[in-house]
C-alpha cells in the first residue's frame, strides 16, 4: 500500500524550518502532539486546526532550508501529514523526511498545477501524483535506494532494525 | 577518465572506492560525529532502539553549547541526558567552561580534520570544511544511526567552484564576501553541491574569515563547503593535533559542475536585510536605519579576528545610548585569549555585555532575544523571520566591524568610518 489521497495544502519557495516549526517550541518540548500543535503557525496559523490525516504538504523551491532540525518534518507528520511534494528540496529537510518516513517527492512543475485544498493522489513508490479534479498526471522522480526502503520501513530506525533482524520491525510490516 | 574535486576523493576514500562521481549513493565511514544537547532526546532514545554500544567512541563529540548554562528545565534536562550518555559509553565531552559554540570546539580542539567525513546535528556543520574536511549537518536520528554503525549514507554531490579574485580591501573581511556571493546566487544556489573556495581573496584570508566563508554554504543550500589547507592551515591544525593530517586537493583535470568567478577586490562592507541572508546590499545602502541591538558572536563570527576588529572599533567610544551591544565569544579558549588581550576590558567599558560561550541571541532562546519591533544587527549567519525571537523583529546580518560601528552610532553605519587603516 503505496498510494495515498488528501487535500493539498500549499506553500511558496524556500519554506523554512522556523515557518515549520518555530525554534521556541523546538527549544522547549519534544512532543510530537505538542510540536503538531505549533506546525506551521508563524506563517499559517490555522494550519494546525485544520489540518487532516493524509493531507498532503506542496512547496516550491527549496523546501525547508534553515536549519537541520528534524522536528520540522516529525511537527508535520505528528499533524497528520502524509506526503511532502516539492519543486526542489533543501538537504537536510529531505533527510530528515526520509529518516522519519516521511516521503518527500521532488516533482518541478508541481507547485503551477495545485492550488490549496485541491485533492491529490500520490503513488510514494513510483512517484506518481494524480489531480483528481482535472485528472492530469504529474511524475515525480521517484525515490532512490536507500531512501525508499528506509520511507516503506516506516523511518530509518525501523530500516535498520529490519536489517538487524529485529521482530519489533517486522511486526511494522510494509 | 577526469580527476576528481577534493570533495570527491574524500568521499571516494570513505566509502573504499577508487573513483566516486556525482548523484552516485554511496555508504561513507565517518570519522568524527558531534552531537549538539538539543537533540537528546530524539538521537538517544533512537540509538537505544537499535544498538548498545558506540562504534568508537573517541570519535564521538558531545559539545554542551546552544543554551548554557541551563536557563529553563528542558535545556537542563537535555543536557543532563546528554552528559549522561556522554559517561556512559566513554565519548568525549565538553562541558559548560570548557566548551564553546559546537563548530567552535569541533575545530580548535582538532577533531575535524582534512581528508576527513565529519558530521553534526547543527545545520553549520559544514564550517569545518575551512580545515579541508567533508563536513555537513545530519539529522538527530540519522546522528544515533552513525552511533551505532560509523556509517551514513550520502549522495556524491555535483561540485561548484567559487573563486574570489583579491585581495579585500581594508576594513572588508570574509563575511562581506560571502554575504555577496549569497546575494549574487540565492537560497538554492548550490542546491544539494559541493562548493569549494578558491582565488587570492581565500588565499589572502585569515583562517577566521575562511570559517565565514564555509560556514555560510549552507544558506545556498550546499551539501558541504570546502576550502583547501595551506601552511596557515597546516600551523592551525600541527598545534591542535598530533594525528597525520590527509592534505586531500582538488585535481586539476576535476569535473566543476559550474565554476563562479567573483571579484571581490573592490567590494564595500555588506549587509543582509530582513528577512533573508540574500537580500544582500552594500552597509552604505542601508546606512542610517537605526538599531535596538548589536551582536557579535555565533558560529559565524565570533572568533579572534571579530573581537579584535570590535575592541579596535571601541577603542575610546561608547555604544549608543539607545542601543545595547551583546558580546558572546564564540568559545571558552576565545574568552580567555581575548580577555588576555584586553579586548573584554575595552568592550565591557564601552557599555558592552559579555555573555557565555554559546549560540546566544542566534538561537532566539536564552539570551538577547527581541521585542516586537526591534531591530538586530548581527554577526551570525540566519536572519528569517522570528529567528531571534517576535516574528515582527527584524534581523540585519553584517561583519563584526559593521554590527561594532553601528552600535557605536545606533544605527547602520560602515566599519570604515571608525578603522584605521583597515581592518
Amino acid at each position: 500500500m503505496t498510494c495515498t489521497t488528501g487535500r493539498a495544502w500549499v506553500y511558496g519557495d524556500h519554506l523554512d524550518t522556523d515557518e515549520i516549526c518555530p525554534a521556541e517550541i523546538l527549544l522547549s518540548t519534544s512532543d510530537p502532539a505538542e510540536l503538531a500543535r505549533h506546525a506551521m503557525a508563524p506563517i499559517d496559523p490555522e494550519f494546525s486546526t485544520k489540518v487532516q490525516p493524509g493531507d498532503i504538504l506542496v512547496a516550491g523551491r527549496n523546501a525547508g532550508c534553515g536549519s537541520s532540525r528534524e522536528q520540522a518534518p516529525l511537527a508535520l507528520k505528528s499533524a497528520g501529514i502524509a506526503v511532502v511534494i516539492a519543486e526542489s528540496f533543501a538537504r537536510v529537510f529531505y533527510r530528515n523526511c526520509i529518516t522519519i518516513g516521511l516521503p518527500a517527492l521532488r516533482c518541478p512543475g508541481i507547485r503551477a498545477k495545485v492550488t490549496n485544498g485541491d485533492t491529490l493522489q500520490v503513488d510514494v513508490q513510483t512517484g506518481r501524483i494524480r489531480h483528481l479534479a482535472s485528472g492530469d498526471a504529474l511524475q515525480a522522480e521517484a525515490l532512490e535506494e536507500p531512501a525508499l526502503s528506509i520511507v516503506l520501513d516506516g523511518g530509518l530506525i525501523n530500516h535498520l532494525l529490519r536489517k538487524r533482524g529485529s521482530p519489533a520491525a517486522a511486526a511494522h510490516g510494509r | 577518465m577526469g580527476g576528481m574535486t577534493a570533495t570527491e576523493k574524500i568521499l571516494a576514500q570513505a566509502s573504499g572506492r577508487s573513483k566516486v562521481v556525482p548523484g552516485e549513493i554511496i555508504t561513507a565511514d565517518i570519522d568524527a560525529a558531534m552531537l549538539i544537547h538539543v537533540m537528546s532526546d530524539i538521537t538517544f532514545p533512537a540509538f537505544e532502539q537499535i544498538a548498545t554500544r558506540v562504534w568508537d567512541p573517541s570519535s564521538v563529540v558531545c559539545v554542551v553549547e546552544h543554551c548554557i548554562p541551563a536557563h529553563n528545565v528542558w535545556a537542563a534536562e537535555t543536557q543532563r541526558r546528554q552528559r549522561e550518555f556522554a559517561k556512559k559509553h566513554g565519548l568525549v565531552l565538553y562541558d559548560v567552561g570548557r566548551s564553546g559554540i559546537c563548530h567552535q570546539v569541533m575545530m580548535e580542539k582538532g577533531h575535524a580534520l582534512p581528508g576527513t567525513v565529519v558530521v553534526g546535528t547543527d545545520s553549520d556543520s559544514c564550517t569545518y570544511g575551512a580545515l579541508g574536511s567533508f563536513a555537513t549537518g545530519i539529522g538527530a536520528t540519522e546522528m544515533a544511526a552513525v552511533l551505532a554503525e560509523g556509517q551514513l549514507w550520502f549522495r556524491v554531490p555535483p561540485s561548484v567552484q567559487v573563486i574570489l579574485r583579491g585581495p579585500l580591501s581594508p576594513g572588508v573581511v570574509g563575511k562581506d564576501a560571502i554575504l555577496h556571493v549569497i546575494g549574487q546566487l540565492g537560497l538554492d544556489g548550490a542546491l544539494y553541491e559541493g562548493v569549494e573556495f578558491s582565488g587570492s581573496a581565500v588565499e589572502a584570508m585569515s583562517l577566521d574569515s575562511r570559517m565565514t566563508l564555509t560556514n555560510m554554504v549552507e544558506m545556498l543550500g550546499a551539501k558541504n563547503g570546502i576550502i583547501e589547507p595551506d601552511e596557515k592551515t597546516i600551523s592551525y591544525l600541527q598545534e591542535r593535533t598530533d594525528r597525520p593530517l590527509d592534505i586531500v586537493r582538488s585535481d586539476s583535470d576535476a569535473h566543476w559542475e559550474r565554476i563562479i568567478e567573483f571579484d571581490v577586490s573592490k567590494l564595500d562592507p555588506q549587509i543582509a536585510a530582513p528577512h533573508s541572508p540574500t537580500n544582500v546590499m552594500s552597509v552604505r545602502e542601508a546606512a542610517g536605519t537605526r538599531i535596538h541591538q548589536a551582536f557579535i558572536g555565533g558560529c559565524t563570527n565570533g572568533r579572534m579576528e571579530d573581537l579584535r576588529t570590535a575592541a579596535e572599533i571601541f577603542r575610546g567610544r561608547k555604544v549608543h545610548p539607545d542601543a545595547r551591544l551583546i558580546v558572546i565569544p564564540a568559545s571558552q579558549q576565545i574568552y580567555a585569549q581575548a580577555m588576555d588581550e584586553g579586548i573584554l576590558r575595552v568592550l565591557l567599558k564601552a557599555g558592552g555585555t559579555i555573555c557565555t560561550p554559546s549560540c546566544g541571541p542566534c538561537v532566539g532562546i536564552d539570551k538577547g532575544v527581541l521585542a516586537s519591533g526591534e531591530v538586530c544587527i548581527s554577526s551570525t549567519n540566519k536572519n528569517y523571520r522570528g529567528r531571534m525571537g517576535h516574528p515582527d523583529s527584524l534581523i540585519y546580518l553584517g561583519s563584526a566591524g559593521t554590527v561594532a560601528a553601528s552600535a557605536v552610532n545606533g544605527q547602520i553605519t560602515d566599519p570604515r568610518e571608525f578603522l584605521q587603516g583597515g581592518a
